[in-house]
């Protein structure tokens, strides 16, 4: 881990930069993710890459850690220019990258996992340098566990663990809290700074500006691929940080009073038996959404928010009919399909393969959860109305597509979602079930959708939403409870918790036991 | 006694040809790639060997070459379905009736050639030992070959390291990529080596079983293999188990046949088919254990970047 | 240089007709190969296959009354395709068909039934016993989860083998000479004939009008709708509440049921009886029509018309050429690989890297 600057003063300002990046760009079809990107990392330094979705900090990191090529651009380590053709080749250089969604095997073991990563030479004594490393940069890990039992915060320090035993010189960290607790959150920023102080750079991406300000000491800002700024983030506050990332104010959707009615969704000791052997089982969930009120789920990814989101969806029914009341109707028995006729709508989590078929067009996609008489009559598609229906969506949400005719893998990450929130607004459900529904999507689309959830509850809908980002939940919900373990805490008034509350109720709310603690 | 030694004898053959082409797919499945060609490379190497046989006047060539005719079908598959992205389930279809046409072609002036084979062996002295002689010794070379295949893939997948790798591909080909492993390398390699097995399940048939050459003669093991990796939940020593099972449903066949049974003999045929059939569902049934084993990316395609 | 693949972002509707088209020239192209090493004169190879068999009335007639089966099977299976229902065994299915409406055929046949009655019984007899076999499958895989290619071609083993029992045994003609075959069927069993002094009977009308009819189903009924979104994105057919059993248990017994139908077709039209063998392939061949067809009712009516021409050149190079029969099975594996190799070009784009980089 050593390095030759001295501890503390790592950023000095005559230092040669540890990674220099000249004019790198790199074009997909349709897109140019990076625009003449130029970008300096001192030795010792955290130093963010800062912007929103789809802004290239992505496609910048795997440029650096060569599972991409730029299209034109120089690169220099240390000095020295260099070409990075492969993981391998910055591996070699000192360069380590824990992955957003992490690349680990999930059937193979900590160790086995680990020595995937190595080369054949550094075999040896694998396990004993785990738990040492492990050990020292406070990430406990048993190097005999298989990954599959593993939280998604303990499968991070897998993963952390697996680049600090090649003694990197460049950490890359894409996104790394987005899957943990805050106080977690703070754990990690320690393990960091640790690093840093060894003589460790960082390259840490993120979007949100809370937390680059807390942990780093330069910035670059991306936005549409050009670099559009540089700073210190400790000296600017969110607003000018947000100013650069997305050239103006940041938007905040407009609140009203909410006035809650009856309960239109009523969920009452609800256990599922989880059926992966992956996943969560509930236990004895119980919640109520009334009419007119936006009820939130908050928790780290992986406690059961998959497996209840399917059992109030209706892809998977539950034994007991009346664990679930749609509108006054027991509805656990039911499918999806007949749900939808009692009033609920639900935008999935996965947008592409769930809730839309990729090759399928948009017009087409309506047809998914629209089959009421309208659209359909003797079981005979209506084509010219459900592609008005379409059209309409297309519309009224500011899509930005060809047409209802438009293949849905062709729509960006942000307009898709626009579509599909469209498409189910569009049935004026009773009940409106949202997972991660701003997840990857643009700033602009985010603040639209929202303000669409919020206007729904406006008109006397019951909305629930689970997310794990817990800002966007602070934002616009009136109740929030928290899912750990298959549980579900009671769902308290925004305004009487705090996210230290939140975060202790995400890791189990037993903070001293390694097993819980995310 | 000297019966039961038959019986060991006759079902470990019955069994061999399953073995071969099991195993091979095995390796295949474990990358992460399905290759339903399984029955087509059979009958391509059968026929290959039969013919270099005939020609050359030695069956171990004409094994060789059998091996080497499947494998390089085995290539075709591997470009259209790994390089050209196209669906494996289709793929492998087409490299079975291409398989079945092109052996069917290949093979017509050869419907009644005799060659010499490759016969069980017999060391004086020790074949002739009551019971063991037979039973241990007195195998067909090639099924010796087939349990050393089995001993190498069960030892390559789990005490080395190219077959963690190889595991790791199977199970999550985004993430071995993005550690830097060459993907599609090893998927080649694993489809070439399936393709060589198959080619040495058929030569045997061929040039050792029956020395022969008979239209089809493979009789669909080709999709029972494919069915026995399922059921092996792609662990070779159950591959060996299962294949060893149907070695004895085959022989039942004919002991039923010779013991004056009064069943039709096409009924009694039906047996192998039957007997899949059923196991494949009785294993199926399991789901978390096809999770569990099944590699996580089989059948997939995948898409470099 | 490098090549690289550039996934498209709409699927080109242009590269999915051109690509049958591209495999079917390759296919001739290779035929033009094999005939070169064959030693044989490839123009005059070509027109004794793919030419001479068609120049004649009677020709047409056969084109067209092998086409049938083809299309009418290939209609059944595109339908569980699209919903990702993988059936292999329409050769069983048929198989199954022909016994169950040969059994209508020979028992009442006999006791006299007129046609009228006789022929409508024998073609639901058909097509029972078609969904029947395919119906094995989809339990297995509704209920067991057990992968259904591997089970419904078990089942074209064991259909061949039922088939061969019973017209060596208990159903062979008793007249018969110990030929293994059936009695011939009745004249009040037989499909009537469409063009005089051809073998072209009502089979092709039924045919064209079930690919018609399935037509309309898959594009403008819900249901069809529905089988498709299942096969193109299964957790998305779970998210709209569409049945994954209802899609399984229909695509299998589509295809069952119209191999049924083509199976009895074959025993009350060119076959008249039952036999060992009650076609040529055509169960497996109707899985390479259904793809080079693009799982569409006009590229499946093309596709067919092409695949019967291969089995025609096949008998006709026999004939005429002395080469195996068996170069038609050759020619329908080589199309179909080209088929899906040229299918790249639907969803991907081929890109050559710039050589130029500042790297």
């Amino acid at each position: 881990m050593a390095d030759s600057s001295p501890a503390g003063s790592a950023v000095t300002a005559a230092a040669v930069p540890r990674l220099a990046l000249r004019g790198i760009t790199r074009r997909y079809p349709g897109v140019l993710a990076n625009d003449h990107v130029d970008l300096d990392v001192l030795p010792g330094e955290i130093h963010a890459v800062l912007g929103e979705n789809g802004a290239g900090k992505s496609t910048l990191m795997k440029v650096i850690y060569g599972i991409v090529k730029p299209d034109a651009g120089t690169m220099r380590w240390e000095g020295a220019p260099v070409r990075i053709g492969s993981p391998a080749r910055a591996r070699k250089l000192g360069i380590g990258m824990v992955f957003q969604h992490f690349s680990l095997f999930e059937t193979l073991t900590v160790a086995d996992n680990i020595r995937l990563a190595l080369d054949a030479a550094s075999a040896p004594g694998l396990p004993q340098r785990i738990r040492d490393v492990s050990a020292r940069y406070g990430l406990t890990l048993d190097p005999a566990r298989h990954v599959h039992t593993m939280s998604v915060g303990e499968r991070q320090r897998v993963e952390i663990v697996r680049c600090l035993l090649q003694s990197p010189r460049l950490l890359i960290m894409d996104e790394p809290t987005s899957v943990l607790t805050p106080q977690a959150v703070l754990r990690l920023f320690d393990t960091l700074r640790t690093l840093a102080r060894e003589g460790c750079s960082i390259l840490y991406i993120s979007h949100k500006l809370d937390e680059i300000r807390a942990l780093c000491q330069r910035a670059t800002v991306l936005r549409a691929g050009r670099v559009t700024g540089e700073c210190d983030p400790r000296q600017e506050t969110s607003a000018s940080l947000a100013r650069m990332m997305i050239g103006g104010e940041l938007p905040h959707p407009v609140h009203r009073e909410a006035h809650a009615g009856a309960p239109a969704l009523t969920v009452d000791s609800l256990d599922v038996r989880a059926d992966d052997p992956f996943g969560t089982t509930l236990r004895s969930i119980s919640l109520e959404v009334h009419a007119g009120e936006i009820v939130g789920i908050a928790g780290v990814s992986g406690n059961g928010q998959k497996e209840l989101l399917a059992a109030l969806s209706g892809e998977r029914r539950v034994a007991r009919a009346d664990a679930i009341v749609l509108c006054g109707t027991p509805a656990g028995t039911l499918d999806a399909f007949a749900r939808r006729r009692l009033g609920l709508a639900f935008i999935p989590e996965e947008r592409l393969g769930r809730g839309a078929v990729p090759e399928m067009s948009l017009a087409d996609n309506a047809l998914l959860t629209a089959r009421g008489a309208a659209l359909v009559s003797h079981g005979f598609i209506r084509a010219k109305a459900v592609r008005a229906y379409a059209a309409q969506t297309i519309a009224a949400f500011g899509v930005r597509a060809s047409g209802p005719d438009a293949a849905a893998r062709s729509l960006s990450g942000g307009n898709l979602q626009k579509y599909i929130v469209g498409r189910e607004i569009g049935h004026h459900p009773k009940v409106l079930i949202a997972a991660q529904p701003t997840w990857g999507v643009d700033v602009g689309a985010s603040v639209q959708i929202r303000q669409a959830l919020i206007d729904l509850r406006d008109r006397g809908v019951a909305v629930l939403v689970i997310s794990e980002e817990l800002d966007e939940l602070i934002e616009i919900c009136d109740r929030l409870a928290v899912i750990a373990q298959g549980r579900l805490s009671p769902a308290k008034p925004v305004r009487e918790t705090s996210a230290e509350e939140i975060g202790l109720l995400m890791a189990g709310a037993v903070p001293t036991s390694d097993r819980v603690v995310a | 006694m000297d019966a039961l030694a038959q019986v060991v004898v006759l079902t470990l053959a019955a069994g061999t040809p399953l073995v071969f082409a099991a195993l091979g797919e095995l390796i295949v499945e474990k990358s992460g790639v399905l290759n339903l060609g399984v029955e087509g490379m059979m009958l391509a190497g059968a026929i290959t060997s039969f013919i270099v046989a005939a020609k050359t006047g030695s069956a171990w060539l004409g094994v060789c070459a059998g091996a080497l005719a499947a494998a390089a079908l085995s290539l075709i598959f591997a470009v259209i379905a790994l390089t050209l992205r196209a669906n494996q389930v289709a793929t492998g279809l087409a490299l079975s009736l291409f398989g079945i046409g092109l052996s069917a072609f290949v093979g017509r002036p050869y419907m009644s050639v005799v060659i010499a084979g490759i016969k069980p062996i017999s060391i004086p002295g020790i074949t002739d030992l009551p019971v063991v002689g037979k039973a241990i010794f007195g195998h067909n070379p090639l099924v010796y070959v087939s349990i050393a295949l089995f001993i190498a893939v069960h030892a390559f997948l789990y005490r080395t390291r190219a077959g963690l790798v190889l595991r790791a591909v199977g199970e999550a080909p985004q993430s071995a990529h993005a550690i830097g492993y060459p993907v599609m390398a090893i998927r080649y390699a694993a489809v070439l080596f399936g393709g060589a097995c198959a080619g040495l399940g058929g030569a045997f048939l061929a040039v050792a079983y029956t020395p022969s050459w008979v239209e089809g003669m493979t009789a669909g093991r080709g999709w029972i293999a494919l069915a026995l990796v399922v059921f092996a939940t792609w662990k070779p020593w159950r591959v060996m188990l299962g294949a060893y099972l149907f070695g004895s449903v085959t022989l039942a066949q004919f002991q039923a046949q010779a013991a004056g049974i009064d069943v039709p003999s096409q009924l009694l045929a039906m047996l192998p088919y039957l007997a899949t059939i059923a196991v494949l569902a009785i294993i199926s049934r399991d789901e978390t254990a096809i999770r569990i084993n099944a590699p996580a990316s089989l059948g997939k395609t995948y898409h470099p970047e | 240089m490098k090549a690289r693949l550039e996934v498209r972002a709409q699927p080109s509707r242009v590269a999915m007709w051109v690509a049958p088209l591209l495999a079917a020239l390759a296919t001739l192209l290779t035929g033009f190969i094999v005939f070169e090493a064959f030693g044989l004169d490839p123009v005059v190879a070509f027109t004794a296959f793919f030419i001479e068999p068609v120049a004649t009335r009677y020709g047409v007639a056969e084109l067209l009354l092998k086409a049938s089966p083809l299309m009418l099977i290939a209609t059944g299976l595109a339908i569980g395709y699209r919903a990702n229902v993988w059936n292999i065994g329409a050769e069983g299915q048929l198989t199954l068909g022909a016994l169950a409406g040969g059994a209508v055929a020979l028992v009442l046949g006999d006791a006299g039934w007129p046609a009228a009655l006789l022929l409508p019984a024998m073609l639901i007899a058909g097509a029972l016993g078609g969904m029947l076999w395919a119906a094995i499958p989809a339990f297995l895989r509704t209920r067991f989860h057990a992968n259904e290619i591997l089970t419904s071609l078990m089942l074209v083993y064991v259909a061949t083998l039922l088939l061969s029992w019973l017209v060596h045994g208990p159903w062979r003609d008793p007249e018969g000479y110990n030929f293994p075959q059936s009695k011939l069927f009745t004249a009040n069993a037989l499909l009537p004939n469409l063009i005089p002094e051809t073998r072209l009977n009502i089979g092709f009308v039924m045919a064209l009008a079930v690919v018609a009819l399935a037509w309309l189903f898959v594009r403008r009924h819900i249901v069809g709708f529905e089988m498709r979104v299942s096969g193109l994105a299964p957790a998305a057919a779970s998210y709209a509440g569409i049945s994954a059993r209802r899609s399984i248990w229909l695509g299998m017994l589509a295809g069952g049921a119209c191999a049924g139908l083509a199976g009895i077709n074959e025993a009350a039209g060119p076959i008249g009886q039952l036999l060992p063998s009650m076609s040529p392939g055509y169960g497996f061949a109707a899985i390479i029509v259904a793809f080079v067809g693009r799982l569409h009712p006009a590229g499946i009516v093309l596709a067919s018309l092409l695949m019967s021409l291969l089995y025609l050149g096949g008998e006709s190079a026999q004939m005429h050429l002395a080469l195996p029969s068996a170069v038609t099975g050759l020619f329908q594996g080589t199309l179909l690989f080209f088929l899906l190799a040229a299918d790249v070009l639907v969803n991907f784009r081929p890109r050559i890297a710039r050589a130029a980089h500042a790297r």
